[in-house]
């Protein structure tokens, strides 16, 4: 471990982050757009797990126990309002999903 | 060259090029593949920082749970394909990686700019009694159980919630 510097977990999980905020951006199916918010949570669990060995200090994992406890909720909850969303209107798409729109 | 470098480099490049693959696929299933591809990538590399609870956790949780989770309402909604909309959009495709690209130059700046690993001098002891259930668990059961508490009662709500909202008619 020691033989790896730091700056190439930071760089990994920044990469990572990226790629998720583009594919929210890009994407229009409503579970995809899911999964990468999905994506971001995991890359900053990554950061977290990076300082947390680097440190010798075990509280950044329990932080990644909770994250990943809320990631759980999450996908739950937003997953059953999509299935909500589909029953009603019959599209995944959010570029169709727009009544709160004025 | 050291075993844990090539493994680095080898799970670093599956991670990074996994999800990659995952915005870039116009099936939501095969999106869906590659993202837990990517999340067994990130085990290993939890392994190699020592975090032995949470890679365990991470295979378990995300790459069981939750993206079973996903690729069953995937398959029950069976979603139309996004052809049309992969072919016009390409403003928004521009801006999306125009916006990430710069939030990835910043972030990029910021950690060679901080460099930690000048003032961190990794200890290789510390940091695996660090990754280990006991240490997690003491922390867990002593100094953190409330916020422990909370995530349960969270769970519980969060379980209500998704019955509630997948539920044919509200009441």
């Amino acid at each position: 471990m020691s033989s790896i510097p730091m700056e190439c977990y930071l760089i990994l999980s920044a990469f990572m982050f990226c790629v998720g905020v583009a594919g929210v951006l890009t994407r229009r199916n409503a579970i995809v757009v899911f999964m990468c918010i999905e994506l971001m949570l995991n890359s900053a669990n990554l950061t977290l797990v990076t300082f947390s060995s680097y440190l010798g200090n075990s509280i950044g994992q329990v932080f990644v126990f909770f994250v990943m406890t809320v990631a759980a909720a999450e996908a739950a909850v937003g997953l059953a309002i999509i299935i909500a969303i589909f029953r009603n209107k019959k599209t995944v798409n959010i570029d169709e999903i727009n009544i709160f729109k004025w | 060259m050291n075993v844990q470098i090539i493994l680095f480099i080898v799970l670093a490049s599956v991670a990074a090029i996994s999800s990659v693959v995952m915005i870039t696929r116009k099936n939501a299933v095969i999106s869906a593949v590659f993202l837990v591809l990517n999340f067994f990538a990130l085990a290993g590399l939890y392994l190699l920082l020592n975090a032995q609870f949470i890679a365990v956790v991470q295979v378990i949780v995300y790459a069981g749970a939750i993206m079973v989770l996903f690729l069953f309402v995937l398959m029950l909604l069976n979603t139309e394909t996004e052809h049309k909309l992969f072919a016009d959009k390409r403003a928004i495709k521009f801006f999306a990686i125009l916006i990430s690209a710069f939030v990835f130059v910043q972030v990029a700046y910021l950690i060679f700019h901080g460099s930690p690993s000048r003032t961190l001098t990794s200890d290789e002891a510390a940091s695996v009694k660090a990754g280990t259930i006991q240490a997690i668990g003491q922390q867990l059961y002593t100094n953190y159980i409330i916020p422990f508490e909370v995530a349960g009662f969270l769970l519980l709500a969060a379980t209500i919630g998704a019955l509630v909202l997948a539920k044919k008619k509200f009441e």
